[in-house]
């Protein structure tokens, strides 16, 4: 195995360039080190200039999603001896504005997390003296896989739909409102589906199914958006048989 | 909550990659995306197809004979087959998708994905099998 790898990874200074440029740089690469730990010996070591995001190393912020030889990763589980001799070209993630280098604008997803109201909805809640709201394994296993997006982006990264029309609500975004959708103690699917069988909302998805191919978590937001379909066409006939049913 | 993110509203200029117009032939994945979106284009020729033979039959007998002779033309039967490819691929596409779509649960726990999609092509395919039997006459 050799020493050392090459990292090819993108660069964009807005005060100085117009377009990215690919600057190389050689990094030891031991069996254990992942892409994050070679971008970290980088900036350590060879160019303090170069920016990225990270933070806890171990898949669970969410923070360090980038393009690793066009695949969007989290560059903190990516190892870099997968890679063999090299080069690994890193870019940011695809379908964002870069801010610089590898760090990409996520303002527009944070206002569509946001959108879909991702907290328990309760109509009344019940006074602190009659205790917490309790669930079966089975009931939390309903919305449980939902539950573990950490919001890294990726199937945003990987989505065609979202590349072309921004406006697109997004995997995410959808997988995140199903986790509350279907939690026994929400009762806001109503005012979260005005959003999601919108204009932006489920209907944009044609099942390309690259969200869930890429999703570090087994999130499946693929599947999730499929199910939320099958509701809210269900529902719309329900309605329109029987519009005295709509409270 | 603002319109974007407030806080960047003055900010340095951010790239916007541009897209390569061949984006779609980088993963299979999205080949089958654009090609599922352009067979939209052949699904309504088969709609048209198929309205314009109720028509035909509706006016008789030689109106009949000549739709079946323009149907025969090498140019739509060309038109045809690449129609029936692309709703085969739309119809397989429905079925992969119905497990994804429906989380059935017998005893508590999720039915496997297989044995949702399976009676799907099983029907599929006994439909099929009755419409051919049907053409050849019974």
């Amino acid at each position: 195995m050799a020493d050392t790898i090459t990292i090819q990874v993108a660069r964009y200074r807005p005060e100085e360039e117009q377009e990215a440029t690919y600057q190389e740089y050689d990094v030891p690469c031991p069996r254990e080190w992942v892409v994050l730990d070679g971008l970290n010996y980088i900036k350590d070591q060879l160019d303090g200039s170069l920016s990225y995001r990270w933070s806890c190393r171990m898949g669970i912020c969410g923070s360090c999603g980038m393009t690793v030889n066009g695949e969007p990763v989290l560059t903190c589980a990516t190892f870099l001896t997968d890679y063999g001799s090299g080069p690994v070209r890193v870019e940011p993630m695809h379908n964002f504005p870069v801010i610089r280098d590898l760090v990409v604008e996520i303002g527009d997803f944070m206002e569509k997390l946001a959108r879909v109201k991702p907290w328990i909805i309760r109509k009344e809640e019940k006074p602190l003296s009659d205790g917490e709201y309790r669930q079966t394994p089975e009931e939390m296993e309903r919305y449980e896989q939902y539950s573990m997006c950490i919001n890294c982006m990726l199937c945003y990264a990987a989505c065609p739909v979202y590349g072309l029309d921004p406006d697109f609500i997004g995997p995410a975004a959808i997988a995140i409102a199903q986790r509350y959708n279907l939690d026994g103690r929400d009762e806001g699917a109503q005012e979260r589906r005005a959003i999601l069988s919108g204009h932006d909302g489920i209907w944009g998805c044609t099942f390309v199914g690259e969200c869930t191919a890429v999703c570090p978590k087994n999130v499946d937001p693929a599947g999730a958006i499929q199910r939320y379909k099958l509701t809210a066409a269900t529902d719309a006939l329900k309605s329109l048989l029987m519009p005295w049913g709509e409270r | 909550m603002n319109n974007g993110a407030g806080y960047t509203k003055y900010h340095p200029r951010w790239l916007r990659p541009k897209t390569s117009i061949y984006w779609w032939l980088k993963r299979r994945s999205y080949l089958t995306f654009i090609l599922r979106e352009l067979s939209c284009i052949f699904v309504a020729w088969f709609v048209i197809f198929f309205l314009l033979l109720l028509r035909a039959v509706g006016r008789g007998d030689p109106a009949y004979q000549r739709f079946l002779e323009l149907s025969g033309a090498p140019l739509v039967l060309a038109v045809n087959v690449v129609s029936l490819l692309f709703v085969i691929f739309h119809a397989i596409t429905w079925f992969n998708l119905a497990p994804k779509a429906m989380a059935l649960r017998i005893r508590g726990r999720r039915v496997p994905p297989f044995w949702i999609a399976a009676p799907n092509f099983v029907a599929w395919a006994f439909v099929s099998a009755v419409v051919v039997w049907l053409m050849l006459g019974g």
